[in-house]
C-alpha cells in the first residue's frame, strides 16, 4: 500500500514509513531539526525522494571530487545540468549522458528497459539538443537459466521498442552475461545529442512570477517511489513493487521531443528553463530547477492533470509517470507556448510559479501541504563510510593462472570462445534495434565503436560503452581504469580522439564495507584513467543497492566514451580489407606471461574460473591511443581492432570475420604459454593492418613514438592461422561459431 | 522537381527523405504537416517511415484518416506519383491506395538489417534507372513488414506485374531464407494498376550515400525524377 497518510498524521513516523522512503532515523531527525518542526507527509515524501541515493547521491557525491571534470571543450559542470555538454568545434556541441534502469528492469524487463531509454532521451532534449544516438549496456545472469533468458529478451525488446518508435538509432553498447548478475540485470542506456552551441538551454527556474508549465502525459500513480525503489535492495518481495515500474509511451515522447526542440530552436525568448520529469517526478524537477536558479517554487497539485481519481498531493508530487516535461515559461508567453504544444497535440497545465523566497511550496487548492526550503531538500546528508576489501576477493585476485595446464587444442579453444555469449556476434540483439534512422550511421553496431557523421560538418563522432565487471570485482581500481582505457582504445581504433566520458556506477549496497570499498576504489581508477587519457567526466549516474537475495551484483562501472573524428573520410573500419595487407600487433608482442589470463574470458569459459590478477598500464594506453589516432589521420591504417576480451586470437578472428577474409600469421612465436599468447588480455594492444608497402613506415613511426609493434603476418586465404602450434581453423568455421553462438546459447 | 514529404505525428524518416531529395539530389522537398489539406503544386508525394500515431492500433490505421490523406488520394487519382516506404507502405495499404496488408514479422521481432531486393520490372516510373532483375541492397527496419494479401489479389498482382521488388539473396535468388519477415511471394514492394503509386518496406533514403554503406536507393529516386521531374 502506498503512503496515503492524512495531513495530520502523528509523529514520530513509523519504521514502516521510513523504510518506504528509504530514510534512516538519523536522516529523519536531521530533516526535523532543520525544519524546526515535524515534516508534513508530503514534505517527508519530498525529502525522502531527494535524499535518496538515486537523487541525492549521498554515498557517491563525496567520491566524485576525484574525477577530472573540466577541460577546454567541457561546457557544463558535473551534475549541474541534465547531461554533460562538450564543444566539438565549429559551433557544434555534443550532449551526453548514461543512466541506469536496473531495478525496474528486474521486475518488468520490457517496460523497465523501455522507460530507461525514455528517461535518458528526455535528459538530452531537455538541454536543447536533438538526440542522435542511443547505446545500451546490458548485463544478465547466465543464459542457462530460464529467468535470465526471459529478462534478456524482454529488456532487448524494450530498448528496441522505445528507441525504434522514437526514431533514434541505437549505435552500440554491450551485452554481457555473468553469474554475478543473476536476478539483478543491469540496464544502462546512454543517449547522445547534438546542438548548435547557442541553442543549449538550462534546466533552471528564474524570474518570480514566471510559470511552471507541465507538458505531456497525465499524472498517475505509476512509478510512485521509483527513486526510493532504486535505492533499496531487491528481495523476494520486489515483485510486489511492480507498481513502482512505469509504463512507457514512446509516441508521446516523440511528440514531446519535436515540440520541445521547436520551442528551443524557434522561440528561445519564450521560456527560461526546460527540465524533464524523471525520478521523483514533479518534486525533483521543480526543486532542481529552483535550486539552479536560486529561487523558490509554488506548485498547486490541484492543477495537475490526473490519470486517475483519488490521488493525494503526496501521490501527485512523487508520481513518476513518464513522458512529462516541465517548462519554466515567461509570464507573457504562456499562451504562445501552450499553443505550440497544442499543435503537437500535447496537453499543458500551469501548475505553479517561480517565487523569490527560496522555498518549495506545495498547495492543494487553498490548502498548503508543504513548505520546505530548496536548500534543505537539495542538501542531503553525505556519507563516507569505511570500506575494506572482501578477503574472498583478495584470494581470487591472487590466483596464479600459471598453475593451470596450458591449452591443449588452441583451435578448439578459439571456436569455443568465439561461440561463447560474451564474445559471439550480438546480431540477435542489434537487429532488433534501428541503427540507421536519421541517416548518420557510418559504422553500425558490431565494431569497436559506432560512428556517426554530422550533417553540415566534416567531423564524425565515435561512441561506445565499456565495463568489465569481472576485472572490477577482482581489482576495483585497476579494473575500472581498464574499462576507461578499453573505451578510449575502442573509439581510437576508428580514428577518433577520446574526448569525454559519461559513467554509470552499478554497485551493491554501499552500507556494506566491501561494496563501499569497490565503489570508492573504482571511482579512483576511473579518475586516474580519465586523467591519463585526457577525457573529463562530464555526466553520469549512480545505481547502488543492486543486490538480490542478499548478494551484491558484480561491481560494474560502465564507461560511455565520446570520440571525435576530425575528418569523416578517415574513419578506420574493424574488418580486414584486402589480401596481402600486413597485420601488425601494436602495443606489445604475442608472447605474454600467464598472469595476463587473470580475469580473462578464456579462464571463465574454458576453466570456469573468474580469478587472477588484473593490471593496467595507463601510460602505455595513452601512447597507444595517440598512436592509433595519429596513424589513422595519416591515412595509414586499413583496419584497426582493439585487443581485449578473448585476447589476440579473438581480435584477429573478429577482424577476419568482419572482412570475410582469412589471416596467415603462422610464424608468430607464442612463447612459454600458448594460452596467454592467444587468449591473454594484456591491455594497451590493438591489431591493425596496413598496405604491405606501408609496413616499414608504420614500424618506424611506432618505434619513434615508443609504441611496441610486432608484425604478425598477412591478410588472405581461407583459414585463420596464428602462431607456431597455435590456431589453425577454416575462416568459415570461426565465422559460424561467432555468428551463431548467441542464438545457440539462447536455444532459438 | 517538387516533393511533398508527409509528416504525421510519430513519423521519423521525413528528414532523411528530405535530406536525400533536397541536399543530395538538389530538388525541392517540403515537409508537409498531416493537417494540411491540399498538395497542389507538388509533383510527387513521399509517405515516409516511422510510427505514425505510435502505431498503437494497426500500423497506418489512424494515419489513413489524417486530413492530408484526402489530398494524397486526389493527387493519386490525378495520376501523379506517390511513393511510400516502411510505415508509408503500411499507410498506403490502410488507405486503400495499394492492395494488401502488413502483418507482424514471422520472427515476431523487429528487424533492422541490410537486405537485398530484386527489381522485378525495369519499365516503371520507380525502377527505370535499375537493371532488370538487379539485386539492390537496401536497409529494412520494421516489426510489421510481413506482406499479406488474399490468393485472388496476389494472383492479380503477379499477373499484372505489379510486384516491383522481392526479397532475395545477394545473387538475386528469391529464396525462403532471404525472406526477412514472412511476406507472401517474398514481396517487398508493390504498385497500383496505373503504375503511379508504389510502396515498399525497405528504406531507399538510407541507401543514398556511399559513406553510409550504399547508393542503390538513389536508383529509385532517380527513376522518379526521370519519369516525372
Amino acid at each position: 500500500m502506498g503512503l496515503t497518510m492524512t495531513d495530520d498524521a502523528p509523529s514520530p513516523v513509523s519504521e514502516a514509513v521510513l523504510q518506504q522512503l528509504a530514510l534512516s532515523h538519523d536522516e529523519y531527525r536531521r530533516a526535523r531539526e532543520q525544519l524546526g518542526r515535524d515534516p508534513t507527509p508530503v514534505e517527508l515524501g519530498m525529502i525522502g525522494a531527494l535524499w535518496s541515493e538515486h537523487c541525492g547521491y549521498k554515498h557517491s557525491k563525496p567520491l566524485f571530487r576525484a574525477f577530472p571534470t573540466e577541460g577546454p571543450r567541457v561546457l557544463t559542470a558535473l551534475g549541474a545540468e541534465n547531461a554533460g555538454a562538450v564543444d566539438i568545434g565549429d559551433g557544434w556541441v555534443v550532449v551526453m549522458k548514461i543512466e541506469s534502469h536496473n531495478h525496474p528492469s528486474a521486475i518488468e524487463p520490457y517496460q523497465g528497459a523501455a522507460t530507461g531509454v525514455g528517461g535518458i532521451v528526455r535528459d538530452i532534449f531537455a538541454m536543447g539538443a536533438r538526440p542522435i544516438a542511443i547505446l545500451d549496456s546490458l548485463r544478465f545472469g547466465p543464459l542457462t537459466d530460464a529467468h535470465n533468458r526471459q529478462l534478456f529478451s524482454g529488456v532487448v525488446a524494450g530498448v528496441g521498442g522505445y528507441g525504434n518508435c522514437l526514431g533514434i538509432p541505437n549505435v552500440g553498447g554491450e551485452t554481457i552475461f555473468g553469474p554475478g548478475y543473476g536476478g539483478n540485470p543491469l540496464v544502462n542506456a546512454m543517449c547522445v545529442g547534438i546542438a548548435r552551441r547557442e541553442e543549449l538551454v538550462s534546466a533552471t527556474a528564474q524570474g518570480a512570477g514566471n510559470v511552471l508549465l507541465l507538458v505531456g502525459a497525465d499524472t498517475g500513480r505509476d512509478g510512485l517511489h521509483g527513486a526510493t525503489f532504486a535505492s533499496v535492495e531487491l528481495d523476494e518481495r520486489s515483485r510486489e513493487r511492480r507498481p513502482a515500474v512505469q509504463v512507457g509511451n514512446p509516441f508521446m515522447e516523440k511528440l514531446l521531443l519535436e515540440a520541445c526542440l521547436e520551442l528551443v530552436r524557434e522561440h528561445p525568448d519564450w521560456f527560461v528553463g526546460l527540465q524533464d520529469l524523471g525520478a521523483a517526478g514533479l518534486t525533483s524537477s521543480s526543486v532542481e530547477c529552483a535550486d539552479r536558479g536560486g529561487v523558490g517554487v509554488a506548485i498547486d497539485v490541484a492543477r495537475v492533470p490526473r490519470r486517475e481519481s483519488g490521488m493525494t498531493p503526496y501521490d501527485v508530487m512523487l508520481s513518476e509517470s513518464q513522458e512529462r516535461m516541465l517548462v519554466i515559461v515567461k509570464r507573457d508567453h504562456v499562451a504562445d507556448v501552450r499553443r505550440l504544444f497544442a499543435r503537437w497535440e500535447l496537453e499543458t497545465a500551469e501548475v505553479g510559479e517561480v517565487t523569490d523566497d527560496g522555498v518549495a511550496r506545495v498547495r492543494d487548492g487553498d490548502h498548503e501541504v508543504a513548505a520546505v526550503s530548496v536548500s534543505l531538500l537539495m542538501d542531503p546528508p553525505l556519507y563516507e563510510p569505511e570500506g575494506w576489501p572482501d578477503p574472498k576477493t583478495i584470494a581470487l585476485a591472487s590466483f596464479d593462472p600459471a598453475t593451470l595446464p596450458d591449452v591443449a587444442d588452441s583451435s578448439a579453444a578459439l571456436l569455443t570462445l568465439l561461440a561463447s555469449p560474451n564474445i559471439a556476434d550480438k546480431r540477435w540483439v542489434t537487429r532488433q534495434y534501428d541503427h540507421q534512422v536519421l541517416t548518420n550511421t557510418v559504422i553500425v553496431p558490431g565494431s569497436d565503436a559506432g560512428v556517426l557523421r554530422i550533417k553540415g560538418s566534416r567531423r564524425a563522432l565515435a561512441l561506445c560503452t565499456d565495463g568489465s565487471g569481472r576485472a572490477v570485482m577482482l581489482d576495483p581500481r585497476a579494473g575500472a581504469a581498464r574499462s576507461v582505457a578499453e573505451a578510449a582504445r575502442n573509439v581510437a581504433c576508428t580514428g577518433a580522439v577520446p574526448t569525454a566520458v559519461t559513467d554509470c556506477l552499478n554497485f551493491g549496497n554501499p552500507e556494506r564495507p566491501e561494496v563501499y570499498y569497490q565503489l570508492s576504489q573504482a571511482v579512483l581508477g576511473i579518475a586516474e584513467a580519465c586523467r591519463a587519457l585526457g577525457t573529463p567526466v562530464v555526466s553520469g549516474n549512480v545505481s547502488l543497492y543492486n543486490e538480490s537475495s542478499g548478494t551484491a551484483v558484480t561491481p560494474t562501472p560502465v564507461i560511455g566514451m565520446l570520440g571525435v573524428i576530425e575528418d569523416v573520410n578517415q574513419i578506420v573500419p574493424m574488418g580486414f580489407q584486402e589480401d596481402g595487407d600486413a597485420i601488425v600487433l601494436l602495443g606489445g608482442s604475442a608472447d605474454q606471461p600467464a598472469a595476463t589470463l587473470g580475469g580473462s574470458e578464456y579462464l571463465a569459459v574454458l576453466h570456469g574460473t573468474e580469478a587472477g590478477p588484473v593490471a593496467v598500464d595507463l601510460e602505455a594506453e595513452a601512447a597507444l591511443v595517440q598512436f592509433l589516432v595519429g596513424t589513422a589521420t595519416l591515412g595509414l591504417l586499413r583496419s584497426a581492432h582493439d585487443c581485449s576480451d578473448g585476447g589476440l586470437a579473438v581480435a584477429l578472428a573478429e577482424s577476419a570475420i568482419a572482412g570475410d577474409v582469412g589471416a596467415e600469421c603462422a610464424e608468430v612465436l607464442l612463447g612459454d604459454r600458448r594460452d596467454a599468447a592467444l587468449y591473454g588480455e594484456a591491455g594497451a594492444r590493438a591489431v591493425v593492418t596496413v598496405l604491405p608497402e606501408s609496413l616499414a613506415d608504420l614500424e618506424a613511426l611506432a618505434a619513434r613514438h615508443g609504441v611496441p609493434s610486432t608484425s604478425l603476418g598477412t591478410v588472405g586465404g581461407p583459414r585463420l592461422r596464428l602462431g607456431h602450434g597455435g590456431v589453425d581453423v577454416p575462416l568459415a568455421a570461426a565465422a559460424e561459431a561467432y555468428r551463431n553462438g548467441l542464438e545457440r546459447a539462447l536455444g532459438v | 522537381m517538387r516533393f511533398a514529404v508527409l509528416v504525421f505525428p510519430g513519423t521519423w524518416s521525413d528528414r532523411d527523405c528530405q535530406y536525400v531529395l533536397r541536399d543530395r539530389l538538389g530538388h525541392q522537398a517540403d515537409l508537409v504537416w498531416h493537417r494540411q489539406t491540399d498538395l497542389d503544386g507538388y509533383d510527387a508525394v513521399v509517405v515516409p517511415g516511422g510510427f505514425s500515431y505510435g502505431d498503437y492500433l494497426r500500423c497506418g490505421a489512424i494515419a489513413r484518416f489524417a486530413p492530408v490523406m484526402a489530398a494524397v488520394r486526389r493527387h493519386a487519382q490525378a495520376g501523379r506519383p506517390v511513393i511510400g516506404s516502411c510505415n508509408g507502405l503500411q499507410i498506403l495499404c490502410e488507405a486503400g491506395l495499394l492492395p494488401g496488408a502488413l502483418l507482424r514479422n514471422d520472427s515476431l521481432q523487429f528487424r533492422c538489417q541490410p537486405q537485398h531486393v530484386r527489381v522485378e520490372r525495369q519499365d516503371t516510373g520507380f525502377t527505370s534507372a535499375c537493371r532488370e532483375q538487379q539485386a539492390l541492397l537496401l536497409p529494412i527496419s520494421h516489426g510489421q513488414g510481413n506482406y499479406s494479401a488474399d490468393d485472388e489479389t496476389l494472383a492479380l498482382l503477379e499477373k499484372e506485374g505489379r510486384v516491383l521488388f522481392r526479397y532475395c539473396d545477394a545473387a538475386g535468388r528469391v529464396t525462403p531464407e532471404s525472406n526477412p519477415n514472412g511476406s507472401r511471394n517474398n514481396i517487398a514492394g508493390v504498385m497500383n494498376a496505373a503504375g503511379t503509386v508504389m510502396g515498399m518496406m525497405p528504406h531507399p533514403e538510407r541507401a543514398s550515400e556511399a559513406l553510409l554503406g550504399g547508393e542503390d536507393g538513389l536508383l529509385i529516386w532517380r527513376s522518379m525524377i526521370d519519369r516525372w521531374g
